[in-house]
């Protein structure tokens, strides 16, 4: 039997009382892919991170990195993966190429070893130039390029990214997508992404999982999901918010399934969307419901999100915002 | 060996951080020579008061002034360390294999580092304003050696509160909370004999007592090296649990994040 390269196992996590960031997660990752969890924030991904790379213990369940648990031998974990977390890990107060020889040292790297590793990092990340400039000076895609750097300065067969370019702007962010598709791609390491942007998911990972409160309510590859969809997405705006009446004025017309409306959005699934709109628009105007626009799309990872947590991404993530 | 090792990393990275901020360097090293010239010049005269027996009240307040500014420095030492906590530094190499223990190690070696560079400098200042220490010079390295180890153990117990706090304010409040009561619990600025009797017995239990009285004693014409090395043996056996309590407070931060 072949170890996967990560396993979770009902991994539960509670904060104080109220608050359960894991409840029940489980999901295995196989070896040299790039695996995503996606979710918004509030979902259980970055607690997910922390438990699997040892910085805090589940209060249920187990898990294991490249075959070790992570509660029994967390030292032994912690010489196997690589980790960028939330935020930065960096030394502002450091050069770029002290934070990664204090990095490389740590793991036991000596003299010339450890200065031709800091070397080919620099120049691999495009910080050759910078590498001896205080790290305080340097733009968030260098300071984010520097902490990829430093989580791979020991070679690690796992890496983990939590959410490697939450705040970077477009270009910057797929400057790093770059650099994270050549990890699996060329270097053939394990890595588990989590990210609150459908698109990075879609572009960078072999397969994702879909965390809401604390589970996983969907994996698959990307096509995967999208395909159990079973066809295009419907979107129409309506003038007015009419909720409950829309989904009803709906309910007879033919090949129609899964309505939801949400203020002035109506969602709804069809096998051949661009044959169903009319009946819907017709069905629409029938009882007196304006429309403003239409569209039919592919179905996309939004798409799926609202299939499995029962909300919109954007509906989750503002619900994050408020109980916070 | 590893430990050592990894200490040593530590604390070229926390030297190296200083070395970075000349001001706070040169504010680090002007205090202390404030403190010893304003308090020095305040009470000049309470050596006149009959029970003093001190020729020089600058002779006197020297050790005092060391050791104070060994503990007031080292006391801060938790600030840095939440703010690594913030910057997510502590979290990285939490998940490395770094031992817990060398992470509070490096800060606190800087720490007795920073302190016997600010204990040369008082020192020296006290000569050229007229004190003299008779002791000789192994009487001023136990003076050192002494407010090194009272440097160490407020900055292991500064960052132990600061991983169980990983609040600023509320290290500002514990630290400010303790530091001063704590100096004027002690013989830093006056004799034994002239204090009520309840700081006399109160000073016994105070660590920063054990050092004024260890530093000044060594640094006398007479020194009791009885009473220096029991000090000594307080203040280590002090640093040792205070390490332990630094190092568990890993945990609480760890339950934390």
């Amino acid at each position: 039997m072949e170890a996967k390269a990560i396993e979770a196992e009902g991994l539960v996590k509670a904060y104080g009382k109220d608050v359960r960031a894991l409840n029940g997660l489980s999901f295995e990752v196989e070896e040299g892919t790039v695996f995503a969890l996606l979710g918004p924030n509030g979902a259980g991904k970055s607690t997910t991170v922390k438990v699997l790379t040892t910085l805090t213990l589940p209060d249920e369940g187990s898990a294991s990195v490249a075959g070790v648990d992570v509660a029994a031998q967390p030292d032994l974990v912690r010489r196997t993966i690589g980790v960028v977390s939330q935020g930065s890990g960096v030394d502002i107060q450091a050069t770029g190429r002290e934070n990664l020889r204090l990095q490389g040292q740590i793991y036991g790297l000596r003299r010339s070893a450890l200065e031709q590793r800091a070397q080919e990092l620099l120049e691999q990340f495009g910080l050759a130039d910078a590498a001896d400039r205080v790290a305080r000076g340097y733009s968030g895609g260098m300071q984010r390029r520097l902490d990829i750097a430093m989580s791979l300065v020991h070679d690690p067969k796992v890496l983990f990214l939590d959410e490697p370019t939450t705040g970077l702007d477009p270009e910057v962010r797929a400057d790093v997508w770059r650099h994270i598709s050549s990890l699996a791609s060329e270097q053939r390491k394990t890595v588990l992404l989590t990210t609150h942007y459908l698109e990075e998911a879609d572009q960078l990972a072999a397969e994702l999982a879909i965390v809401d409160r604390g589970r996983i309510v969907a994996q698959g590859t990307p096509d995967e999901l999208k395909r159990e969809l079973r066809g295009d997405a419907i979107h129409v705006e309506l003038d007015r918010s009419v909720n409950g009446s829309a989904s009803g004025a709906l309910a007879a017309v033919e090949g129609i399934r899964d309505v939801t409306v949400d203020d002035r959005a109506l969602r709804a699934r069809a096998v051949d969307g661009g044959r169903a709109l009319p009946a819907v628009l017709q069905a629409l105007e029938w009882h007196g419901i304006g429309v403003a626009s239409a569209r039919v799309a592919r179905p996309s990872l939004d798409d799926v999100y609202l299939r499995y947590t029962g909300r919109t991404f954007d509906a989750a993530e503002a619900e994050t915002e408020v109980t916070r | 060996m590893t430990l050592v090792r990894q200490t040593g990393y530590m604390t070229v990275r926390h030297l190296r951080e200083l070395w970075r901020q000349p001001w706070f360097i040169a504010v680090t090293l002007v205090q202390p020579v404030i403190w010893l010239l304003l308090f020095g010049a305040l009470f000049k005269r309470v050596i006149e008061i009959p029970g003093f027996h001190a020729h020089s009240y600058i002779a006197f307040l020297a050790p005092g002034i060391v050791v104070m500014t060994a503990m007031f420095n080292s006391a801060w030492s938790g600030m840095a360390l939440i703010d690594d906590i913030n910057r997510g530094v502590t979290s990285r190499f939490l998940v490395s294999p770094v031992r817990r223990e060398a992470l509070i190690a490096g800060r606190i070696v800087k720490e007795a580092v920073v302190v016997v560079i600010q204990s040369v400098i008082i020192v020296a200042l006290a000569l050229v304003v007229g004190a003299s220490f008779p002791g000789g010079p192994g009487g001023v390295a136990a003076l050192f050696a002494v407010s090194a180890l009272l440097g160490a153990t407020f900055g292991a117990l500064s960052n132990g509160f600061a991983l169980i706090m990983r609040q600023e304010e509320a290290l500002i409040g514990a630290v400010q909370f303790i530091v001063l009561p704590l100096t004027f619990l002690s013989t830093t600025f006056l004799a034994s004999n002239l204090m009520p009797k309840w700081i006399q017995h109160a000073s016994d239990f105070n660590p920063v007592n054990w050092a004024v009285l260890a530093g000044r004693t060594a640094t006398s014409t007479h020194p009791d090296w009885g009473l220096a090395a029991s000090r000594a043996g307080f203040l280590l056996a002090l640093l040792a649990a205070c390490l332990v309590f630094a190092t568990r407070a890993f945990r609480s931060y760890q339950r934390s994040v």
